[in-house]
């Protein structure tokens, strides 16, 4: 086998268990934990697609930057370890169960109906002419193609930031 | 497999670079306790081999006989993994780093190797993010210890990392718009050449304000005097490392001096023009890079003797409201410059 089909493996591998682990189990430190390594294993998965960019964005600024802050929220709250309850339906009562069965049915279709339309024409407008790994062809095609997302973006965040602020000033 | 020597040559490469930066550790806890020493008017260790310069040594044996202890309240798995995260986190940062020109082992190799682990295009951000993911082994170390001093010590680490990353990701921008390139090697070889035959063009004498700015980030990220409050000893004994001992003790240790020397071998890189210097010929052009790194690592440790600590709400002070701004100036000025010119 090829190495990058032996490490597209180990990466897939890794994220999904990982993943699974995160709300397979029940320690909060260990979800913060195991969700940076799912994260890592995604960047792993995007080298192997020749994008190194997304791939180092993916670390700095998931894994770098917001898991810390949810570090910092599990450490301050002191989170504990949640305690078993006894069965799927006692946990979730019988119209939980109900929801999530739906749910799962919907979750379900979607992915197999997303799977059938993707084609590839869909991706490649912008990135057939050069590399998807050049950060200059990102940055032209966020400022110029996607430039009012790229804003609306932009001011979603500050308008987030300064909802928090608002919600965590004390009233004198 | 047949022996394919462009591949053992760079094996070699990243056996005698791993080497290196443990035993560049070791000479760091050197020439600390001798500069400390002489700062201080004291002689510091002169006992083991010349000069005391075994005493690194004769520390980590005595390390390595230490008993391994872990709180019975410490979170056993987490405690035992957030030290290995910290030193594997600074030894990756190095990885992208080079420190010298092509050279073929004077004709062993068909073709030349670069003098560097790897030469990724995106390397500036590549030493960016491992220096955010090396946080976790503090913030764990703090956590899973399950003692207070251990956990203040985490937390005021982690809040200090992600206030200078900042300054530190915009004076790493600023280079970056010069150089028109991310890849370190690629910086470093924008900045040969000279102005008026006598001025080297490195990026220092461009970018006097980003080389400031990246330096104070720096001592900051790497949890130095006068931002060492992680483990200011009046307060919090030795912080996040407070339950450790034995070798887990030494890894976080030796973690923090490889910090400062990548810090350094970056700064040296960005701003020095790397392995570029006068006289020498091209396949010693290292030593250049190894002077000046040694000289950036001194000038740390001299700081580190001589100002004394801050109060911590004077460090998020300065971090949020002079050198994230001074950063973001120096940022747009750097664009309308490069624009300007062309």
């Amino acid at each position: 086998m090829d190495v990058s089909v032996i490490s597209f493996y180990i990466f897939a591998l890794v994220a999904v268990l990982a993943s699974i682990g995160v709300v397979g189990q029940r320690s909060p430190m260990y979800s913060v934990m195991l969700l940076i390594t799912s994260f890592g294993a995604l960047a792993g998965l995007y080298i192997l697609l020749d994008a190194p960019f997304s791939a180092v964005t993916q670390i700095i600024i998931y894994a770098g930057a917001i898991m810390v802050l949810f570090l910092f929220v599990v450490m301050l709250l002191n989170a504990s370890r949640e305690e078993p309850a006894f069965g799927l339906a006692a946990t979730l009562g019988p119209r939980g169960l109900k929801i999530g069965a739906v749910l799962s049915v919907l979750i379900g279709i979607e992915i197999v109906w997303a799977l059938s339309h993707v084609g590839l024409s869909w991706f490649s407008q912008d990135a057939a002419a050069a590399s998807v790994s050049s950060v200059a062809v990102i940055g032209n095609t966020l400022f110029t193609r996607h430039a009012f997302a790229f804003e609306a973006t932009s001011i979603l965040i500050l308008v987030a930031m300064v909802g928090a602020v608002v919600l965590a000033r004390k009233e004198h | 497999m047949s022996f394919n020597p462009q591949i053992a040559a760079q094996l070699g490469l990243i056996f005698v670079i791993f080497n290196m930066l443990v035993l560049s550790a070791a000479f760091m806890v050197w020439m600390e306790r001798k500069v400390c020493a002489y700062i201080q008017d004291r002689v510091g260790p002169n006992r083991v081999g010349f000069e005391g310069a075994l005493q690194p040594f004769a520390d980590v044996i005595k390390l390595m006989f230490k008993e391994q202890l872990r709180p019975k309240a410490a979170d056993a798995l987490l405690f035992g993994i957030a030290p290995v995260i910290s030193a594997c986190a600074a030894f990756a940062a190095f990885s992208v780093i080079p420190f010298g020109t092509e050279t073929t082992l004077f004709g062993l190799l068909d073709q030349p190797i670069p003098l560097q682990v790897t030469d990724v295009n995106v390397a500036v951000l590549v030493v960016f993010a491992i220096a955010s993911m090396g946080v976790y082994g503090i913030v764990i170390a703090g956590w899973a210890s399950n003692s207070k001093y251990s956990l203040l010590g985490a937390l005021r680490s982690s809040a200090q990392m992600i206030s200078y990353e900042l300054s530190y990701g915009l004076a790493l921008a600023a280079v970056i718009m010069l150089a028109g390139s991310m890849s370190l090697r690629e910086i470093v070889l924008n900045q040969s050449g000279a102005w008026w035959g006598f001025i080297p063009k490195w990026y220092i004498f461009l970018q006097p304000i980003g080389f400031l700015v990246y330096m104070t980030a720096g001592v900051a990220e790497t949890n130095r005097a006068p931002f060492d409050f992680p483990e200011a000893e009046q307060e919090l004994v030795a912080g996040y490392h407070t339950e450790y001992s034995s070798m887990s003790f030494a890894l976080f240790f030796l973690a923090e001096y490889v910090n400062m020397v990548t810090v350094a071998a970056v700064a040296t890189s960005l701003y020095l023009g790397g392995w570029l210097g006068p006289i020498l010929p091209d396949w010693l052009a290292w030593i250049w890079f190894l002077v000046k790194v040694f000289l950036i690592l001194f000038f740390y440790v001299w700081m580190r003797w001589t100002l004394p600590r801050y109060r911590y709400d004077q460090l998020m002070e300065f971090g949020w409201k002079w050198l994230l701004p001074v950063a973001v100036l120096n940022l747009l000025a750097t664009a309308a410059l490069v624009l300007w010119m062309g």
